[in-house]
């Protein structure tokens, strides 16, 4: 009888456990799906770099250098005794413009905003200007590009230092 | 061959074991026997055993909740289909599409998938058309509702998922547009209200690569891992989230009193 007794439970020790059960059931699924959200954003990925070495300032013409566009999406624009490197991603909603020497002019294919040479809007649903990266020289004379950093005209950041080199 | 022509082959087939251990219910020719056709069939349990007279009239239904069933049901065999012969890849994905059109026999199967999803985003807003004007969400059924609004949030991600995999000039930047909204999304995109309060000194929280746009495209950009995600999410994700959703939402029309009568 006394041996009964210890091996079986009562009423309110059960939903004790059963509170205890349900808790621990709960912070589980909550703990997998922080997991499963976690794990959504991967460590490494194999995108560009998003710095890059871009030569001398003497390797560049006056007006829009297009070579490294395609690998890492920056225009290299020398004008008015200035170097920058300009963003190609459409202010509008993303997509990528394309350089018409002929107009003188960034011309976006997706809804038609048109951006000068600067990167200052002037047609189309643009609703500000192409953003500037950060640009500055090696101890070596070599220019970096560091696109983590951003310089926005409507800000007035492209008067800022590391937003352009002087040439 | 049998006495009674046709009847007496079927009273046979009944007879059988084998007719027997599918359906235990006798033939549905009493009230009785054809509720236990629905009651004992697993799908067709979601349904209502019996159904008011308005149910069926088409031109109070519509019929356009059951369209889009049946036509989600015809997008789930086409697409199953379709990844027989689909790669998601930047290698492949352009050309598999290309292939399925040219090569692939029946080249009317990506089409269909096409068409499908198409008419499907126009008869699902047409059924919930159908339930506001007639008052169908007030109570009890203000829940499936709810379930509804889900699942027409759902099919549209589906449709928008779907647009990725042709991966060609149109799909990738419609994507990226589509993508960038995610970008603007308050607190949780890098380029949302709020976004540029969470910054402690030069340490910005939330910026392009821990974003909810860099979640949904596992990456900065519309690039090879975003095509991964996106036939993940599109064949087996949302797919699965929406037959759960739609098992709901057919049993609660059964639960809250069948489909609404006229008022």
């Amino acid at each position: 009888m006394s041996d009964e007794k210890e091996t079986t439970i009562n009423r309110r020790e059960f939903f004790s456990y059963l509170t205890v059960g349900w808790v621990a059931f709960t912070a589980a699924v909550a703990g997998f799906l922080g997991l499963a959200f976690r794990f959504s954003y991967p460590n490494v990925n194999f995108e560009p770099e998003m710095d890059f070495l871009a030569g001398g300032p003497q390797d560049y013409d006056q007006g829009v250098d297009e070579r490294w566009k395609k690998k890492y999406g920056v225009w290299m624009v020398k004008m008015e005794g200035r170097l920058f490197a300009l963003s190609n991603i459409c202010t509008h909603l993303g997509c990528i413009p394309n350089w018409l020497p002929a107009e003188k002019k960034f011309k976006c294919p997706c809804h038609g905003s048109g951006y000068y040479q600067s990167g200052v809007n002037f047609e189309g649903p643009a609703p500000r200007p192409l953003e500037r990266y950060k640009i500055t020289l090696t101890a070596e004379g070599i220019i970096k590009v560091d696109k983590t950093k951003i310089f926005r005209a409507e800000k007035g950041q492209w008067d800022l230092p590391d937003s352009f080199l002087k040439v | 061959m049998f006495k009674n022509g046709i009847e007496g082959f079927t009273e046979k087939v009944r007879e059988t074991q084998i007719w027997k251990s599918i359906f235990r219910h006798g033939p549905p020719d009493n009230a009785r026997n054809r509720a236990a056709v629905v009651a004992g069939n697993v799908f067709l349990h979601l349904h209502p055993i019996k159904l008011k007279k308005s149910g069926v009239q088409l031109g109070y239904t519509w019929c356009m909740g059951g369209l889009t069933f049946f036509i989600f049901l015809a997008l789930t065999v086409t697409g199953v289909l379709l990844m027989f012969y689909y790669r998601p890849t930047a290698e492949y994905a352009f050309n598999d599409i290309v292939a399925l059109r040219e090569h692939v026999p029946l080249g009317i199967m990506r089409e269909i998938h096409r068409w499908g999803a198409h008419a499907m985003v126009i008869t699902v807003w047409l059924h919930m058309f159908r339930v506001f004007m007639t008052g169908s969400y007030k109570p009890p059924r203000e829940f499936n509702w709810g379930v509804g609004v889900i699942l027409l949030v759902l099919t549209l991600l589906l449709s928008f998922t779907g647009y990725l995999l042709p991966w060609d000039q149109l799909a990738i930047w419609a994507i990226t547009v589509g993508a960038n909204m995610a970008k603007a999304t308050p607190l949780m995109g890098h380029g949302g209200p709020g976004a540029s309060l969470a910054q402690i000194g030069d340490f910005i929280m939330v910026s392009d690569k821990n974003d909810v746009r860099f979640q949904l495209l596992a990456g900065r950009f519309v690039g090879e891992p975003a095509l991964l995600r996106f036939y993940i999410l599109h064949c087996v994700f949302i797919p699965l989230v929406v037959g759960v959703l739609i098992a709901i939402h057919f049993w609660r029309v059964r639960k809250d009193g069948g489909i609404s009568a006229p008022l």
